[in-house]
């Protein structure tokens, strides 16, 4: 009331007709810092970099246009071809295994079990851990020497022997067991929090049906989950693509470069061996794998959301 | 789900158990052997295995992992490393989370002509593999003079992580209903005073979300810390990898296991005191989009 009287309709003085003006403009004021920073950051560095992807750039930025040669060395690169083949295999086993892990999980810890909070801490703490810290645990457990070969050797079991680490055919695999520790306890929580969301008056009418509970996960609350099922393979993929820090801690790519993934690809070649075209362009490849999985995901996520 | 009551021990449910206790074991067995490791002399890692425990309990592992270990040339420990990631992880979160809170409140509240594609290309920017603008970003920061210092990293950080912040924030509030935004409006109230006023006063949660996402991010960043630092400026995770796999001189897992303990502790202390707001924080951005 007081606003009203003070300010009656119709009657508008300049200064506050300034004020109005300010008001008006101020979210966009606040929010410009941002557009910028991401305007520069995110999209005017993509287009750089895609530009230096058809220069020569060795060690130094230079341009002078090459065209395609750069994506047509990296097709032929060796390197680039078992980087990217061991992403095929990591991303894929490192998927499967964490829904397959993650959903079990929760489906046993939905059964109305004691320290529900106690056991879901455990199984998510990895996910608060630096893939560095990972990595060295895991180097240290797979350690030919030390690690679980010689506690299986202590235990008896003397013909036991694991050294997947330093076998340039198996040691990829090492890598995806300790992204699979560390990411499976994730896949868990999100699948916990959708199965929370599932209606139960549905479980109960189709128990009342006498189906068996196995059954009544398969065929009804676990297909009502299906856009947690895409939001963690988005996530996963997402981190499958980008794994550098793994491999660094674990492996180094190494033996050899047996376990090379794109990520690390990209940072040997552009700064550590003065080949700045060259890793441009594979940036660029991981952009597009990105782009391929991420724009029918918002697209359908936009989409759902105006049927709303 | 059906009921309240805890059905009883039938044999499905010893096995539901077990399963359970066993992944716990699974998922608890690294730490321990981290644990164990540090605390054990060279002498007893080499005789013991894996999962023994000391059989005399010592904290060298410790002192030296945090001031005489070598990481590359230098052999003055971690501990400035770990200084280094407090200095670049405090200021980066707060600024990132404020920034995130100002531009939910105005995706939210005061749309625009064009802020739908804004937060369109700010989501997509969550995405983005971080490889794409390394080379760039490395450049700029030459220019800027910040290549190399804890305040590039910063920089770096707050640019990177304001997407994920404005998607929490925005996310939030855009749940916060409208007719009490437009109450305010009639009662006169401008656009600090409604954020301050009324919307500021709930945000507790998404705050404390945005906090420890982004503080377990920066922390445990490596990429950007491997490519926009060099020795003094550079956070723990990169000393740690230094750490553990220099070349050089006999291998001490102690220290590794110590070093490892000392760059994990932060992050693991944030996500045991805050847990539940961290559970819902992994959460929230992929599950409601």
């Amino acid at each position: 009331m007081e606003q009203t009287q003070r300010r009656p309709a119709g009657v508008v003085s300049a200064p506050s007709r300034l004020l109005d003006g300010l008001q008006r403009w101020l979210p966009k004021l606040v929010i410009a810092p941002t557009f910028v920073l991401i305007g520069i950051g995110i999209y005017g560095y993509m287009l750089w970099t895609g530009i230096l992807s058809f220069t020569s750039s060795s060690f130094l930025p230079t341009y002078d246009f090459v065209g395609f040669d750069q994506y047509a060395k990296l097709m032929a690169n060796d390197r680039w071809l078992t980087a990217s083949k061991n992403l095929a295999i990591f991303g894929g086993l490192f998927i499967f295994t964490c829904l397959f892990i993650g959903v079990v999980l929760a489906i046993f810890l939905d059964q109305r079990i004691r320290q529900e909070g106690a056991i879901r801490t455990i199984y998510l703490y990895p996910m608060a851990l630096s893939m560095i810290v990972t990595g060295t645990v895991w180097k240290w457990i797979l350690n030919p020497s030390l690690g679980i070969e010689k506690l299986m050797h202590d235990w008896g079991w003397t013909s036991f022997s694991f050294d997947w680490l330093v076998n340039s055919n198996l040691a990829i695999y090492t890598i995806v067991m300790a992204a699979v520790w560390q990411a499976s306890g994730f896949v868990m929580a999100l699948f916990l929090a959708g199965l929370r969301g599932v209606d139960s008056s549905i479980i109960r009418a189709a128990r009342v049906d006498g189906a068996s509970l196995p059954l009544i996960y398969w065929k009804i609350i676990l297909p009502s989950l299906r856009p947690v099922f895409f939001s963690a393979v988005m996530v996963l993929a997402h981190i499958a693509i980008k794994s550098f820090d793994l491999v660094m801690a674990m492996t180094a790519g190494g033996p050899g470069y047996s376990t090379d993934l794109p990520a690390v690809f990209m940072y040997a070649h552009t700064f550590t061996r003065g080949q700045m075209g060259l890793g441009s362009a594979s940036a660029m490849l991981m952009l597009g794998a990105i782009l391929a999985l991420i724009v029918p995901y918002l697209y359908s996520e936009l989409r759902e959301k105006r049927h709303d | 789900m059906t009921d309240m009551t805890r059905p009883g021990l039938s044999p499905s449910r010893i096995a539901i158990y077990g399963l359970l206790i066993l992944a716990c074991l699974v998922y608890l067995v690294p730490l321990f052997i981290m644990l164990v490791t540090s605390l054990k002399t060279p002498m007893d890692i080499r005789t013991g295995n894996l999962v023994a425990l000391p059989t005399e309990w010592t904290t060298i592992g410790w002192t030296k992992a945090w001031s005489e270990a070598c990481t590359g040339v230098q052999c003055d420990g971690i501990s400035g490393y770990f200084w280094n990631s407090f200095k670049m992880t405090v200021p980066a979160v707060m600024i990132s989370t404020l920034l995130g809170a100002f531009n939910g409140y105005v995706l939210a509240k005061w749309k625009f002509r064009g802020s739908d594609l804004l937060f369109g290309l700010l989501l997509f920017g969550c995405f983005v593999p971080f490889q794409v603008v390394l080379l760039p970003m490395a450049a700029t920061l030459g220019q800027l003079g910040l290549a190399n210092t804890t305040p590039g990293l910063v920089l770096v950080h707050v640019i990177y992580g304001v997407a994920f912040t404005t998607l929490f924030f925005r996310n939030y509030y855009v749940a916060i209903p409208d007719a009490l935004i437009k109450a305010a409006r009639l009662d006169g109230a401008g656009f600090f005073t409604i954020f301050f006023r009324i919307l500021l006063p709930m945000s507790t949660p998404i705050f404390m979300v945005s906090l420890i996402w982004q503080f377990t991010q920066i922390w445990n960043d490596f990429l950007f810390g491997v490519v926009f630092a060099s020795g003094d400026s550079q956070p723990i995770t990169v000393a740690l990898n230094n750490l553990v796999n220099t070349s050089t001189g006999v291998k001490e897992y102690n220290v590794d296991m110590a070093a490892a303990m000392i760059a994990a502790l932060p992050t693991l202390v944030v996500y045991i005191v805050a847990g539940k707001y961290f559970i819902r924080g992994l959460t929230a951005g992929s599950v409601k989009g």
